[in-house]
């Protein structure tokens, strides 16, 4: 497969079929492996990080779950597929300004991605759309498993799977999901969450912009700590977690609705609008109109089936995917005149909203 | 201003300041505006707040002495400037500088997690396996022909088991 059809074909994220909810966007696990013997990559004269990029390409690549992927080193993508990667969380961005020696194996459907000398030699990620830390947990032990069978990964029984840095010590395992949380946000109680979150040993990250006021409303959770607890512990109090965030979440709306429907009606319509008839739309602006109409559906304002046309043009809004769609590197500014254009296109048979619906909005 | 807040990595005044709770202990760091910026902290994608905390923390004097991995190279100063180990011996060269870091950075200190069990195995079964043959070769120059042929069985076995081993066997 090659970047160009990889970039084409549809992902995980900007497909509609795979089980999207609500709240949870997308589940993540990440699991930190290094190859005994071997320096970490930070460390690594070129020759050596040549040499391990080599011999795990080819062994990742004849991988069942990766066989029809893309192997690629980072120094043969452009700048603009290397921000596509980027952008739909295939690759870090860490990995797309590393120097030789460093690359990705992708699998075809986009769901599991292997960086290669990134911080640690290899990075081993999975994603599947909705709240589904189990199922991906499952899929990536297995790979992880299976590809003890080629390489001797560093390990010791006291600390674990030994990574560049110690804070990934143990288990070496970063699982997270990403939450949309508009009520939370128009409600002002993001950072009293972020401080509950932390307190639990989890972090909460804006994933689009910053702190509590992330543009889009899109936050991701994460376990802070690897060592000392079981893959199966640290995801149970995760999930503990995030479903504590989704009943905030819920009840956050329920009481704006209560409280305040006409200004969150509002606040969508006026979005719709500006959707549909705007000419100049930042990334930033661009990310709270479609999280305003992704409430919309939520709450029955839009139909369900347009969840995937929000969700997509949350990807596919951002630089990267604009100025490839252009086929040209575009300045800031000429870029906000093409995200409205876009954006009115997709929005113009879009239906319109229908307030008397949301009372009974599901969930 | 008398006493502007300085920066925990190169002491010039702190403008952004962070906190976190980490198992009930607060973490304070403070940074200027250059490191804050060289540390990814308006990159959401690439900010770890526990990895600055871990830099933080390491004293000048643990970094001092002149220690070295023998592996890699890799010594404590490498490690105050880069915040990454050089390799996986690290962890035994530098256990005394470990030691104190890991406290309170995780949930615990000895790891409860998966093991990888068949590389460890087969790991075991190939050292077995040129122990065995180096004391074939040995047996055989001594001429004693017993012993060989004892090693020569047990290779055989080791070599079965070695073959064997890609059965999957999860949990
Ligand atoms: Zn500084
Ligand atoms: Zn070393």
């Amino acid at each position: 497969m090659t970047i160009g059809s990889l970039i084409e074909a549809p992902s995980e994220f900007t497909d509609s079929s795979s089980g999207k909810s609500a709240i949870v966007l997308m589940t993540r696990i990440r699991l930190a492996r290094n190859l005994a013997g071997h320096p970490f990559p930070g460390w690594a004269k070129p020759s050596e990080r040549e040499k391990v990029l080599e011999s795990c390409r080819s062994v990742l690549i004849s991988t069942p779950l990766l066989k029809r992927g893309l192997s690629v080193g980072v120094d043969e993508l452009g700048e603009l597929e290397r921000r596509i990667l980027v952008e739909r969380h295939l690759i870090s961005r860490e990995l797309s300004g590393s120097k030789q020696g460093s690359g990705v194996v992708i699998s075809k459907d986009q769901t599991v991605s292997v960086m290669i000398n990134e911080e640690d030699h290899l990075r081993i990620q999975m994603m599947r759309g909705g709240f589904q830390l189990k199922k991906v947990w499952g899929a990536i032990n297995e790979l992880d498993s299976l590809l003890e069978d080629s390489f001797d990964f560093a390990f010791s029984p006291s600390l674990g799977y030994l990574t560049a840095c110690p804070t990934n010590l143990g288990t070496a395992m970063r699982a997270s999901a990403m939450m949309h949380l508009p009520a939370l946000v128009i409600a002002s109680q993001m950072e009293k969450v972020v401080r509950a979150v932390n307190q639990l040993g989890m972090v909460v990250r804006g994933l689009f912009g910053e702190g509590s006021d992330a543009s889009g409303s899109i936050f991701q959770i994460s376990n802070q700590t690897t060592l000392g607890e079981s893959e199966e512990e640290i995801l149970k109090r995760l999930s503990g977690v995030l479903q504590s965030i989704i009943e905030h979440e819920l009840n956050a709306r329920a009481r704006l609705l209560e409280s305040d429907s006409g200004k969150l009606f509002d606040k969508i319509g006026r979005a719709f609008g500006i959707l549909q008839n705007g000419h100049v739309l930042s990334s930033n602006e661009a990310m709270n109109l479609l999280s305003l109409i992704r409430l919309g559906v939520d709450l029955g304002i839009f139909p369900e089936a347009r969840r995937c046309v929000t969700d997509r043009l949350f990807i596919e809004a951002q630089p990267g995917h604009l100025q490839y769609a252009q086929k040209a590197e575009v300045d800031a500014g000429q870029r906000d005149l093409l995200r409205a254009d876009r954006l009115r296109s997709e929005f113009a048979n879009f239906p319109r909203p229908d307030f008397s619906l949301s009372a009974n909005g599901k969930n | 201003m008398a006493n502007p807040i300085k920066c925990d990595i190169c002491s010039k005044p702190a403008t952004v300041h962070l906190t976190q709770i980490l198992d009930n202990k607060v973490h304070k760091i403070d940074l200027c505006e250059e490191c804050a910026q060289e540390k990814g902290v308006t990159d959401p994608s690439g900010f770890s707040l526990a990895d600055l905390l871990l830099k933080a923390s390491l004293n000048p004097e643990a970094t001092a002495g002149g220690m070295r991995c023998e592996q890699c190279g890799f010594t404590p100063v490498d490690f105050k400037k880069l915040g990454r180990f050089g390799c996986p011996a690290c962890y035994i060269a530098f256990k005394g500088i470990l030691d104190p870091m890991l406290d309170g950075m995780h949930k615990g200190v000895v790891h409860a997690g998966k093991v990888p069990q068949r590389a460890i195995e087969r790991r075991s079964l190939h050292e077995r396996l040129s122990k065995l043959e180096g004391d074939l070769s040995e047996a055989i120059k001594a001429e004693r022909y017993e012993d060989a042929a004892r090693c020569r069985d047990e290779i055989n076995q080791v070599r079965q088991a070695v073959e064997q081993k890609p059965q999957r066997q999860e949990r």
